[in-house]
């Protein structure tokens, strides 16, 4: 059972994220990553983390999504119809490549437990993450602070100094 | 899982979606009929007595009318929105429990489980808007995502700050908690927050502007007529079932509070009637407020989001912790939440009285100006 979700999920997983560099119209991408997202949320709840399917929806599912797609419409559709290719592709290819060696070399290197993968309940995650990593924690967070000036920064143009 | 529990499971889901589409068709009615009463006037009357029957023959004339898909719109996004927005709408009752056993599924991270799939319904409505072709359902659609990311902060916040006290997410222990006093009592703070939140989550006045008639026509809805308009429709008055339901659980002591003096089975029947009165006491506040209150303009609805709503939650998160922390008693909260939440009240009829001087002076100028004209003439 739980098997036959694990290629479901990694169908919706998969097919998103082609879709995502297949597709030629651009809002379809987006809907393509939401798919892929899920997916992965998906194989999250089968690898019985709870919590981070959860936070995948959330955070991804719902707000980047949903910013990516609010950008795309305030951009001009018409401009990236015709976008049929993309040249950077042998890159991209050459990227992926060595992105899935390294990860397939991580994979195999390290030893699987052998136990099978239990529930985490997200007492312990919250105090792993809140307790034990608090600093780590809230370095990532100061990361999204910088991005946060940025981002006004860059929206202020110069004449507008006030 | 075997066929028996598949089979079980499949049978909840049509059970609920049969008790939401008749509380659904309960509540048009309800609402036509509040909001007549306030407006003094009868509302539905010919169908039925009282017009009980509206509903029904509204839904029939609904299925009946044609569905007409524009020659510009994208097929796919414009038949799959409908469907994104009614799915997250119906997820979410999988783990909202009626009576202390009467639930789908009690998860651990119920709370969670309900602030992340409520998100998704935004998509639908941005699907709606793009995929219609509409330039008043683009708009709309950009309303709605907008708005519904800025007010998902407070509305989580609120979550939160009841997840503290109760400490847990599961929605069956925070009603537990409540057995001594409603956390309406404890935070009414938080009450406000959620309430006001869930309200420009819902989009129902006076957060309504993504599909304010008077400015975008029907937003993301323009193009959508019979069946699919009525799943929007549908979806939409579930969920505001939902956040009533909730605000019950989380803030008006569930079936919990005030203890009732039964035990056994009449204690779990009457527990889903104690806990529906609550839910159409803040459903009946709800269409008050339609009733009562203009639309909010883009920027103010912006603007009392972030800058108001938003530092109030992290406030409320602050009061919450700090009490629990230290084990102070909760009364302390009480009186510290009722104090903030007066101070915010007092701090907006004064910005509300600047205001209307201002406007006062304009008017008077306006009449000076009316004056002097007449003069000439």
């Amino acid at each position: 059972m739980s098997l036959a979700l694990f290629y479901v999920a990694g169908v919706i997983t998969l097919g998103g994220a082609l879709a995502v560099v297949m597709t030629r119209n651009i809002v379809y991408a987006a809907f393509g990553l939401l798919a892929s997202l899920i997916g992965v949320a998906g194989l999250f709840l089968l690898a019985f983390a709870e919590f981070l399917a959860l936070v995948q929806i959330l955070i991804y599912g719902g707000a980047i999504v949903v910013v990516i797609l609010f950008t795309l419409m305030l951009t001009r559709i018409e401009d990236f119809e015709r976008l049929t290719d993309n040249a950077q592709w042998p890159a991209a290819i050459a990227a992926a490549a060595a992105l899935f060696g390294l990860l397939a070399a991580a994979v195999l290197l390290t030893d699987t437990p052998a136990a099978e993968p239990q529930a985490v309940d997200f007492e312990t995650v919250g105090k792993t993450l809140f307790v034990d990593w608090a600093v780590p924690f809230e370095i990532a967070s100061l990361v999204l602070l910088v991005a946060l000036i940025g981002a006004v920064v860059m929206v202020r143009s110069n004449g507008d100094r006030r | 899982m075997t066929l028996a529990d598949a089979a079980i499971y499949s049978l909840a889901a049509l059970g609920l979606l049969a008790f939401l589409s008749v509380t659904v068709l309960l509540l048009t009615w309800l609402e036509r009929k509040a909001l007549a009463r306030i407006q003094m006037r009868m509302g539905p009357m010919r169908v039925g007595f009282h017009g009980a029957l509206q509903p029904l023959a509204d839904a029939m004339k609904l299925i009946a009318k044609e569905d007409i898909l524009p020659s510009w719109a994208d097929r796919r996004i414009y038949w799959l929105a409908p469907l994104a927005v009614f799915v997250p709408a119906f997820l979410l009752w999988v783990t909202i429990p009626v009576a202390q056993d009467v639930v789908i599924r009690n998860l651990d991270l119920g709370l969670f489980y309900i602030a992340a799939v409520s998100v998704l319904s935004v998509l639908g409505l941005v699907m709606a808007g793009w995929g219609s072709a509409n330039k008043y359902a683009i708009i709309g659609g950009l309303r709605a995502a907008g708005q519904m990311l800025s007010y998902e902060i407070p509305f989580i916040m609120a979550i939160l700050a009841v997840a503290m006290l109760a400490q847990s997410l599961n929605l069956r222990d925070i009603v537990d908690g409540q057995s001594g006093a409603a956390y309406a009592l404890v935070q009414p703070l938080g009450l406000f927050l959620f309430l006001t939140a869930g309200l420009a989550e819902l989009g129902r006045t006076p957060f309504d502007i993504h599909h304010a008639e008077s400015e975008v026509v029907g937003g993301p809805f323009v193009e959508y007529s019979g069946a699919h308009w009525a799943i929007f429709f549908l979806a939409e008055y579930v969920n505001t079932f939902t956040i009533a339901v909730l605000t019950a659980l989380l803030f008006l002591g569930g079936w919990r509070w005030p203890t009732m003096p039964f035990d056994g089975a009449a204690h779990a029947a009457l527990s889903v009637l104690w806990l529906l009165a609550k839910a159409y006491a803040v459903i009946l506040v709800i269409f008050w407020i339609r009733g009562t209150y203009p639309r909010l303009r883009i920027d103010q609805l912006m603007a009392f989001g972030w800058k108001f709503l938003v530092p109030l939650s992290f406030l409320n998160i602050v009061i919450t912790g700090v009490v629990t922390f230290y084990g102070w008693p909760l009364w302390t909260l009480t009186l510290l939440s009722a104090a903030i939440l007066a101070a915010s009240y007092a701090l907006i009829r004064y910005h509300a009285g600047a205001g209307r001087k201002r406007t006062s002076v304009t008017v008077r100028q306006a009449s000076d100006l009316r004056a002097s004209g007449g003069a000439r003439r």
